[in-house]
């Protein structure tokens, strides 16, 4: 066993290591509540005085919202597509057998290893040609499309532990590929639905190139947009960037606590198979 | 009556393989394919995106590329963060998850905490950092003040902004390839740690001589997540140096974002494209043979 000096030494490294995790999101918080003035001459310290305008002047921004709402609404849009159309090409790959199977998946796992950015410069004149700038699609189609082949690979895998006996015992009563899908496949999925609905969502919220490229409205600037225009407007004052930045901490952290789970099994699920 | 069975499964089988293929499949095709053909076509013209590319101009836009002093640059910083992420980033995950995957008391905490920044916003680490950066106002203007000595800017200088970038790359990405070895590490079964206990081994010969070639796969699969990861580096950028001072800074995303995107020369930034795809080619091909071949040994 290990001695009780090697142990204490093991977990000062580790709260030292926690410390540079921590610090800078402790310093972003605690500034949020401070005044400009504290800001610079005390960084380190307490606020001196705690002040709460900052959070009442970003809430009271309209386009706060906005940006909030439109990171749902891709973020919702996004996942949902995903989930549809990975789940249904997954189990085509999972259960049934026919020429070209192999292919056609590995045809849609290349794009696992195609750089997102290499596609920006077309990608841009097709959503312009189709006409869908300005719109939520001209977000949500490019994500749904480049988040396809990692969502396919894990639901596949989780499809294939679904014994093939349930479904010649489910042919036999009648049941045919597609009622087999909905009636026997999906109920059976949903820790796996739930873990490519957390990703998916996460990196759509996240997601901060191809909106770049695709929105130009600052009605529909999705959050990370929003904190960049926010930053412009404020780098003078950046006790309300801080204030902003917190409020994106917040969420971001209780969702990871709750959604651990599934962003765990999904990140490293989908890369240590296959 | 068993014929018209036949058929009519064969219908079901046939049109529910097409109905559930055709969303994934065009999606796939129109978004993702096309484009990288379709960059390759553009990159042979001179062209600001109106109306159709007339301007040919041959092997041009590659020739300036590789002529260009920022975008060589740009090569030589992707190259930089590739080698911190793999000589840097990894061992040291290595290293933590060989402690980690150990179920002690406090070990789920720390696991979390330190893969923590990888599921922030990379906008929002960044912004984090260019506060910690800040010369009057951030962590390091205050050590600094410690000292008594003026802050440096290290987000505008020429020598550190580089550095400064390494450094939240680092922190924002270790806490992934952590977690990616640990659910390696805890798929080794307990009997061949138990047999070289038995046999006399120590932890560090254990971790040496079986932990880590078990883990093998797993850490070659993160060498190549991080490297195709560092070759895209782009929203990290952003918010801390934008690509400057002076240019020093770019990645390849971020040269062809400026230079190409931002400019409107969209056949110049579509070689660009051309040139990071090519590279991320080259290193799943690597990827997958040296895979392949290891699976041959086996």
């Amino acid at each position: 066993m290990q001695s009780k000096l090697s142990k204490f030494y093991m977990y000062l490294f580790l709260s030292f290591l926690a410390g540079i995790i921590l610090v800078p999101l402790y310093l972003t918080f605690i500034s949020s509540f401070k005044t400009l003035g504290d800001l610079s001459s005390n960084v380190i310290g307490l606020p001196r005085e705690w002040i709460f305008s900052n959070y009442t002047d970003v809430f009271g921004m309209e386009y706060f919202w906005s940006f909030a709402w439109n990171s749902l609404v891709y973020g919702v849009l996004t996942t949902v597509l995903t989930l549809i159309c990975a789940s249904m090409a997954a189990f085509v790959f999972a259960h049934i057998r026919f020429f070209g199977n192999r292919f056609l998946f590995n045809y849609l796992l290349i794009g696992l290893m195609f750089p997102f950015a290499s596609a920006i410069i077309p990608l841009f004149l097709k959503v312009r040609d189709f006409g869908l700038l300005g719109t939520y699609w001209a977000v949500v189609l490019p994500q749904i499309a480049f988040g396809l082949g990692f969502a396919i690979l894990l639901f596949r895998g989780f499809f294939k532990q679904i014994p093939p006996e349930l479904f010649d015992a489910a042919y036999v009563d009648g049941c045919n590929y597609s009622n087999f899908f909905f009636r026997i496949t999906i109920p059976l999925s949903v820790p796996i639905f739930s873990t490519v609905a957390v990703v998916t969502f996460v990196t759509s919220w996240n997601n901060y190139l191809l909106p770049l490229i695709m929105v130009s409205n600052e009605e529909l600037y999705p959050w990370p947009m929003g904190i960049m225009f926010f930053r412009g407007e404020y780098d003078t004052d950046w006790s309300m960037v801080l204030t902003y930045v917190s409020l994106t901490l917040i969420p971001a952290i209780v969702f990871f606590l709750l959604a651990q789970k599934y962003i765990i099994a999904g990140l490293t699920g989908g890369a240590v198979k296959e | 009556m068993i014929k018209k069975n036949i058929t009519s499964a064969f219908v079901e089988k046939y049109s529910t393989i097409i109905i559930f293929l055709v969303p994934a499949l065009t999606l796939f095709t129109v978004f993702v394919v096309m484009p990288i053909f379709e960059a390759a076509y553009f990159s042979f013209y001179r062209w600001n995106g109106m109306g159709a590319p007339e301007k040919y101009v041959g092997f041009k836009n590659y020739a300036f590329l590789f002529k260009n002093g920022i975008f060589l640059n740009a090569l030589k910083n992707n190259f930089w963060i590739i080698f911190v992420s793999l000589f840097i980033q990894l061992p040291f995950a290595l290293f933590l998850a060989l402690f980690l995957a150990n179920n002690f008391r406090g070990a789920a905490v720390f696991r979390s905490l330190f893969f923590l920044p990888y599921i922030l916003a990379e906008i929002v680490a960044s912004l984090i950092w260019v506060y910690i950066y800040k010369g009057d106002y951030g962590l390091v203007g205050a050590i600094w003040g410690l000292f008594g000595a003026d802050a440096p800017w290290i987000t505008a200088d020429k020598e550190w902004a580089l550095t400064a970038i390494l450094i939240v790359v680092v922190w924002k990405y270790f806490g992934i390839h952590m977690m990616i070895m640990i659910s390696g590490l805890q798929g080794i079964s307990k009997e061949v740690i138990e047999a070289a206990k038995i046999d006399g081994a120590g932890p560090v010969t254990t971790a040496l001589r079986i932990k880590i070639p078990i883990l093998w796969p797993t850490i070659t699969l993160s060498i190549f997540l991080s490297t195709l990861g560092s070759l895209q580096l782009f929203d990290l950028i952003m918010p801390l140096t934008m690509g400057g001072p002076s240019n020093v800074t770019h990645s390849m995303v971020t040269y062809l974002y400026d230079f190409g995107v931002g400019r409107m020369r969209l056949g110049f930034g579509s070689a660009i494209s051309v040139v990071i795809f090519i590279i991320c080619f080259v290193v799943a091909l690597i990827y997958q043979t040296t895979i392949l071949k290891d699976k041959g040994y086996n």
